[in-house]
């Protein structure tokens, strides 16, 4: 191209440059240079986009994270624990055999469209979720997951019925008790959202399309009764920005406006955080915390409410349908060593498959002692010395409960090792089929965890021995199988508190001592960080911060 | 030209048809998939099957293939199952679009300022400190790795420094209007003049880093073919006949010299477009590299059989461009 032509076409671009703008008008408000009032924005990096904002169908914790601010549900969860609590509702009561719940409800509530919070509502809610059609029985996971089934099932839900006995009363019926009902009410996927806007936004509009789901309106206009509005959700630039509820039934949000950037690389997040301009960021790779530290920002470490696990599967391997074999492996384990090299400050050895801060848990359990020698015994005894065990651990993760799986594989290889096991190495990544295989049976052995949901004994070992024919550990190969599901329907099923808890302290111990379907490992505590001047996070043992409370520096 | 145009437009449609057959082939053969993506430890045998049932994933191959292609004609490449859930894939393309387009031309515009100058000067300074200098300069571009160059361009710029933002493509509380969806264009079209600078200054480091690879690649080739020209007997002729050397090097030199590195630009789209997938991921550009990323991970079927096929369209468009501007630069391209 000539000089001149070059300048002919340059010209040209700068008169349609100026054409185009006088027809680009600004949408900004005279006088308001954005931003949401004067108590300060809090902006916390987010790992990823949340799906949508309607919790009911959501599946994942960067969403949850966000639909909390703005959501309340029935029942609330301590901050800083896993205690229930009240929210919406003050008090709930049960019948005698636990299958009829009486909630009272706040009398000063009102969603953020202006629509009254009361018994009404409460059932609307309730028969929104239960009545799904076939898209959003799939889609509403939780709903699945925690109730069994759906309207058109009614028989095998656990959910029967909602009535408003008075204006601010109302009545839930179940098929059963279950250690899981009330507590599981305080799940984000069950709260409580305005009836109006559900119906004008024609919430249960969902529909299957080619290889997806449609969600309807609604989920982008999310209307609830917490102490957050929802302001706007910026895709071009990744931030959800929320704005704070002044007409809020508790103390009003410190900050008037809460904003998460997407910030998918760790790394990035931690640089963000140093310059200033996020001011907080959750699962801080745990070698970073000192350092976190060291430049004044402060690493909030959570109580750990999960487990990491080594999953037996005897049907796979005959040889690990003898006890003494899995006692081998047990103590062929050097778990102390593990905690202190491979996890973050704060980690446990595990005694039995769940945390100390459940219900359930039997704190005369000890962890089992490491003793290579009485494990080559053992396994001599059963006549399995050398024997090989296909062993696998996920790539392209990382968990709360496994901060670094390959790391934590060599570790417990080695040890297997030391014993005479072959190990033979098996992996895959973790949306690339490890979950598939492992649910398949096709690792004789392999690590793997879980995060509760709630404070419920049955949310962890019921998740992984009560159902016989759906279980990872392949329990159904063992004699003892089918009495460890139902001893656990069972405990599950008692009213009182109390007892219920003894039950399950008792089958924690059976499961441990006489069992062993596979080997608890540890717990690992999942950390945030906050920059400098913030105060007022309170970290969650279930991840379930809530950012009412936090002011960010001088305001 | 007509012809030949059309010709190239009737290739690319072959292109995307066996394209779609093997991106829809491949993916549903890589292990693992959306189902392990949406259920992870929650994921039943019972649920996962419900769940295959309902995304369709349930029915042999070809029927699947079919049935997407049924929709594909009409316009309907399906919704998202995770990067942005329900929503149409090709919307996400769209609006993932824009982002990518701003960062990628202003990675080659940088590395077309400097490579293509600096090619030339080296070669016309072969052997002096400032050849050696570049040449260094641009092997490093290449061998380091495009999330290092990233990191450490953060680290002193944005972290040590303060002088730029660390990533994302606007500031928080900013209000800007969007018109286009390419940031700093939107700024100067609605006379935001503080939204454009603020996009500006976020483009910088991504941009930089994006552009080591073409530019290194501009550099080389320019200062190549310059060398090349340099020793051709029109040059010598031209200087023997006493041309002025601002006229042998604008008529003579750099326009026989500029044609190979024209065809190079082209092939760096392609290379723009995969480093954008680690650039943006680290950058939090939320771009169509971005985008294929998180598909990728949560085996996001619709999204990224639009992506890619999307991407493979652009590619074989811009080298479309090339040829027709080579055409332009090169009469005798034009007659053959």
């Amino acid at each position: 191209m000539t000089p001149k032509r070059t300048m002919a076409s340059l010209t040209a671009a700068l008169i349609a440059a100026a054409t185009l703008a006088s027809c680009a008008e600004s949408d900004r408000d005279a006088g308001d240079g954005g931003g949401g009032g004067d108590d300060g924005t809090f902006i916390f990096g987010a790992a990823g986009a949340p799906e949508m904002f309607d919790p009911f169908y959501a599946t994942d914790g960067e969403t949850f994270r966000v639909t909390r601010q703005m959501f309340e549900g029935l029942l609330g969860i301590e901050p800083g624990s896993a205690e229930v609590v009240p929210e919406l509702a003050t008090e709930w009561t049960p019948n005698e055999d636990g299958t009829e719940w009486t909630f009272t409800l706040r009398d000063d509530v009102t969603f953020h469209d202006g629509e009254p919070f009361n018994a009404e509502a409460v059932c609307a809610n309730f028969e929104r979720m239960f009545d799904q059609n076939e898209a959003g029985q799939v889609a509403g996971e939780y709903w699945g997951y925690v109730m069994g089934a759906f309207a058109n099932d009614p028989d095998n839900s656990l959910y029967q019925s909602c009535e408003a006995t008075d204006e601010f009363e109302a009545v839930v019926t179940i098929s059963g008790p279950t250690s899981g009902f009330p507590t599981m009410l305080t799940l984000e996927s069950l709260s409580m959202q305005s009836p109006k806007a559900l119906e004008e936004g024609d919430a249960n509009g969902i529909a299957a399309e080619g290889e997806g789901f449609s969600f309807p309106d609604y989920a982008n206009n999310p209307v609830g009764t917490g102490p957050f509005t929802f302001g706007e959700y910026d895709e071009a630039n990744g931030t959800i920005s929320l704005e704070r509820n002044d007409d809020y039934w508790g103390d009003a949000a410190k900050v008037s406006e809460l904003v998460f950037r997407v910030i998918p690389d760790e790394s990035t997040r931690r640089q963000e955080l140093e310059a200033g301009s996020i001011n907080g960021y959750d699962l801080p790779n745990p070698v970073d915390w000192n350092a976190l530290e060291e430049s004044g920002n402060s690493v909030e470490i959570r109580d750990a409410f999960n487990i990491l696990y080594l999953g037996f599967n005897p049907d796979t391997n005959p040889q690990l349908q003898d006890l003494k074999v899995r006692q081998a492996l047990n103590i062929a384990i050097n778990r102390e060593q593990l905690v202190q090299t491979q996890l973050p400050e704060g980690a446990e050895v595990a005694t039995q498959f769940m945390p100390k801060t459940v219900s359930g848990y039997n704190t005369e359990l000890q962890a089992p002692e490491y003793d290579p020698e009485r494990a080559k015994e053992l396994l001599a005894e059963a006549g399995a010395e050398g024997m090989t065990l296909t062993f696998a651990y996920p790539t392209e993760v990382s968990r709360p409960y496994m901060p670094d799986p390959q790391k934590l594989y060599e570790a417990l290889r080695t040890d297997l090792e030391a014993v005479g096991v072959n190990v033979e190495v098996k992996t895959a990544s973790w949306n690339g089929g490890y979950l598939d295989n492992v649910t398949a049976g096709k690792y004789d052995a392999y690590i793997l965890g879980w995060t509760g949901d709630y404070d419920s004994p049955f949310n962890f070992i019921g998740t992984f021995f009560g159902n016989l024919k759906e279980n990872d550990f392949g329990t159904s190969a063992m004699p003892w199988g089918q009495q460890l599901a139902d001893d656990l329907k069972a405990a599950d099923a008692i009213v009182d508190e109390e007892e219920r808890s003894a039950a399950f302290e008792e089958i924690n111990a059976q499961i441990m001592e006489e069992y062993l379907p596979g080997l608890p490992i540890s717990h690992s505590p999942p950390a945030l960080v906050v920059g400098p001047g913030v105060e007022g996070v309170i970290p969650s043992p279930l991840t379930a911060e809530e950012f009412d409370t936090v002011s960010v520096g001088g305001e | 030209m007509l012809r030949f145009v059309l010709r190239r437009l009737i290739q690319m449609v072959g292109v995307v048809l066996v394209l779609s057959v093997l991106v829809f082939v491949w993916l549903r053969s890589l292990p693992g998939g959306p189902v392990s993506a949406l259920l992870g430890e929650r994921g039943t045998p019972e649920r996962r099957a419900a769940l295959e049932k309902a995304l369709g994933l349930d029915q042999p191959l070809p029927v699947q293939y079919l049935r997407y292609m049924e929709r594909a004609v009409q316009g309907d490449f399906g919704v998202s199952t995770k990067v942005l859930p329900g929503e149409d894939a090709l919307d996400i393309f769209f609006a993932r679009l824009p982002a990518t387009i701003e960062l990628s031309f202003f990675a080659l515009v940088i590395a077309i300022a400097l490579g293509i100058p600096l090619g030339y000067l080296a070669a016309r300074r072969k052997g002096t400190p400032l050849d050696t200098t570049t040449v260094i300069f641009s092997l490093v571009g290449v061998a380091v790795p495009v999330f290092f160059t990233g990191f450490l361009l953060k680290y002193f710029f944005a972290v040590e420094w303060n002088l730029l933002p660390v990533s994302g493509r606007q500031s928080t509380g900013l209000d800007a209007t969007r018109v286009t969806g390419l940031f700093v264009l939107d700024g100067i079209l609605t006379r935001e003049w503080d939204a454009a600078w603020d996009a500006l200054k976020h483009l910088v480091l991504p941009a930089v880093a994006l552009a080591t690879i073409p530019f290194a690649v501009i550099f080389r080739i320019t200062r190549a073919s310059v060398l090349d020209v340099l020793d051709e007997d029109y040059v010598r002729t031209a200087e023997a006949k006493g041309l002025t050397a601002q006229v042998i090097r604008g008529r003579h030199v750099l326009r026989n010299a500029i044609l190979p590195v024209v065809t190079t630009v082209g092939l760096q789209v392609g290379a723009l477009l995969s480093g954008a997938v680690l650039t943006e991921t680290v950058f939090s550009i939320r771009g169509i590299g971005d985008a294929l990323a998180t598909a990728f991970r949560d085996k996001d079927y619709p999204v990224l059989q639009v992506l890619i096929i999307a991407a493979a369209a652009i590619y074989v468009l811009v080298n479309l461009l090339v040829d027709i501007a080579y055409a332009v630069i090169d009469p005798r391209i034009r007659t053959r």
